[in-house]
Parts: C-alpha cells; structure tokens; sequence
C-alpha cells in the first residue's frame, strides 16, 4: 500500500513541526450496495498511531465517515534527533507502515 | 396574474442567453483550478497532502516491473521516467502510424503492452492503468499543452470540434453550451468552468479517485442525458484531442485534484 510522509528533516529543538501522512485505502463505507442489491462490505482504515522514538505521540481512531485515501497532519514538538514509526490498522487485516527520521539540533 | 408568468418567462430567457457566445480568446482562458476554493488548491499544490501522488508512486513501481512474453519492463526500454516522460504527456492524444487513429495516453500505454511487451491490456480506469498514466503525466507537470501539432490530426480535430458544438441528449445540450458560452456561471452551486483538461488523469474528491479525461467526459454526457460513448472509442479520444488542442499552450497540472 503506498503511502506518503511528509516530516521535516531537519528542525531546531523545542520547535512545533508539521507532521502530514497519506495513505492508500478505499475506505468503504459498509452502507453502499451494488447494482444488484448486495451490501458492500465495509472496509476501512480503524487505526492510525505514530510513535517517536518509541513512544506514542499520536493515535487516531477512524471511522465510515472518513473519504478514501485519509489524510492526517498533527503538530508534535521536535524533542530529539529519531525515528517516527507510523502504523495503520483496518478491516481484513490492514496493516500498514511506515517511518521516517528526523535530526534535531 | 397575467404579468407574473410573462415576468418568468422573461426571466428565464435572460438567463438562457450566452454570457460569452463563441469561442474563449486565448488570453481569457483558465485553468478549472482558479475556479476552486483555496482549500482544494492547498491540497493540489502539496505533493504530500495531494491523493494523486500515491498513484505516481504506485506507478512507479509498475514502471520497473518486469511484464508479459517478452519479460521487460517499462524502464528496461524507457529508462527513468523522469527523464524520458518529461512533455510525453503534454502532446497526447497523439497520432499512432501504424493504424492510423489518434491514440489516448492510456491507449499508448495498452499499445506499447501489446506490441512490445505482449502483456495483457490494462482495463479502462483500473488501478494500475491510472498509475502508469499518472506517472507519465507527472513529468509533464508544468509544461505547455503541446497536443494537436501533427498534420495528420487535422481531421480528427475537426471532428472533436464538431462533436464539441454538437446538441445532444434529452436536454439538448452542446459542451460548448457550457463552457464556451455559460463558463462564469453556476450550475447547483457548482462553477461551471470552461473545461480545459489541464490536470488528467485528477483524483476528484467527488470519485474518492484517480479517473481519467474519458471518465469525466462521459460524466458530462450523461448529465445532458446522452448516451455516453464507451471508453476509448474513437469520438471520446476526438473531443479529448480537440479539447486538448483548444488548450494549447497551458501548464499540465497532471494529477490534479478537483471537487
């Protein structure tokens, strides 16, 4: 599943920086039905989390109300040079990840 | 109560005449993003926040994936497609010699399939057909539609023009009703716009996905209550290439993101 990460590489520490995720999913609803009259069965994205330098800084529950693709930005505080780790979860066993890195200065 | 249904009728004939009869001068001509709220702007102009990349980026993968009888992939011929897609996009629909047609960018993609890697074809709309386009556009990104150039499409131009002022459907309607004539108007809340295909293949936040030119020109014909054309039929490939040529000389946006 492709996703897209966006966090600086760089940033001076105590400074507030953008934190801005993409991820693939089709995010379907539960409550459409085919032609045919059958329910399309939901299948959605349940959980995202980000953890950096371990510890969980962020976590999101997301539920059929959500457009395709979800976008997630959050604002954590550049405390030390590391790595976040992203990770989604869903219907069917979606399981997604991701990390990027970050020097603190 | 007789002066009231004249007043109406009055009314509604003002609103039916043409805000700008004929064709847009070349210098009035813009592109659907001016018509979108800024929000939608900041989501098309971020390559991280815009939902189109990640078909780029799926596209890229696909592009080095070896397929079909012959084994190769697409870079195993074309390279990085960052270098060698650069201003493909911008000229298509283009004219293929050997069976004499103009052929769409999803077209070329499925002829280069056949006749090079001898792959089986990629449906219209499917996930991995979009991405190779999206890639290949991406390259053009910025670049001056430059499509329309060939003397051999004269013809077909012509045929796309005509089928653009063409009334048809139940409502009886021309493309060039719309957006040559009534683009600054509103249609239920909705800009008009003067329907420039700057940003194909473009994640529409009403589809929830990537679609193709062909999509959304089958979207419009339908909303006139015409029967729409199958995909890649040679009238749709016609009105993308005059729409196409009618926007010669703007900036590809390609994947753009629109409401």
């Amino acid at each position: 599943m492709a996703a897209l990460i966006n966090v600086p590489p760089k940033a001076k520490r105590g400074d507030i920086i953008e934190i801005k995720t993409l991820m693939s999913h089709i995010m379907e609803t539960g409550y459409r039905h085919t032609a045919d009259g059958a329910v399309v069965p939901r299948d959605i994205i349940t959980s995202f989390a980000c953890r950096y330098n371990g510890s969980e800084i962020f976590r999101a529950e997301l539920f059929p109300a959500i457009a395709a693709n979800p976008f997630l930005s959050f604002f954590p505080i550049a405390a030390d040079s590391g790595t976040f780790d992203f990770e989604w979860t869903g219907d069917n066993g979606f399981s997604a990840t991701a990390t990027a890195k970050i020097t603190v200065e | 109560m007789r002066p009231v249904p004249a007043m109406a009728t009055a009314a509604l004939l003002l609103a039916m005449l043409p805000g700008h009869a004929g064709e847009i001068p070349p210098d009035a001509r813009r592109s659907g993003t001016s018509f979108m709220a800024a929000e939608t702007r900041a989501i098309q102009d971020d390559d991280s926040a815009n939902p189109g990349m990640l078909w780029a980026l799926d596209g890229d993968e696909l592009w080095r994936r070896k397929v079909g009888a012959s084994g190769q992939s697409c870079a195993d011929c074309h390279g990085d497609a960052r270098d060698s897609m650069t201003g493909v996009a911008s000229r298509y629909p283009a004219f293929d010699r050997e069976t004499g047609q103009p052929v769409n960018l999803e077209q070329r993609i499925n002829l280069e399939r056949e006749r090079h890697q001898q792959a089986p074809l990629l449906a219209y709309e499917s996930h991995d057909l979009l991405a190779l386009e999206a890639l290949v556009a991406r390259q053009s990104r910025g670049l001056p539609i430059a499509s329309g150039t060939d003397p051999e499409l004269a013809p077909f131009v012509a045929r796309g023009r005509e089928l653009f002022t063409r009334r048809q459907g139940q409502l009886n309607l021309s493309c060039a009703n719309c957006h040559d004539d009534n683009w600054d108007k509103h249609l239920a809340g909705s800009a008009v716009t003067q329907g420039h295909p700057t940003g194909y293949p473009l994640y529409r936040l009403e589809w929830q996905t990537l679609g193709s030119l062909q999509r959304r020109l089958r979207g419009c014909i339908f909303g006139v209550r015409a029967q729409p054309y199958e995909f890649g039929t040679p009238e749709l490939v016609e009105l993308e290439l005059y729409l196409m040529t009618r926007a010669a000389g703007m900036a590809m946006e390609a994947p753009a993101v629109r409401p």
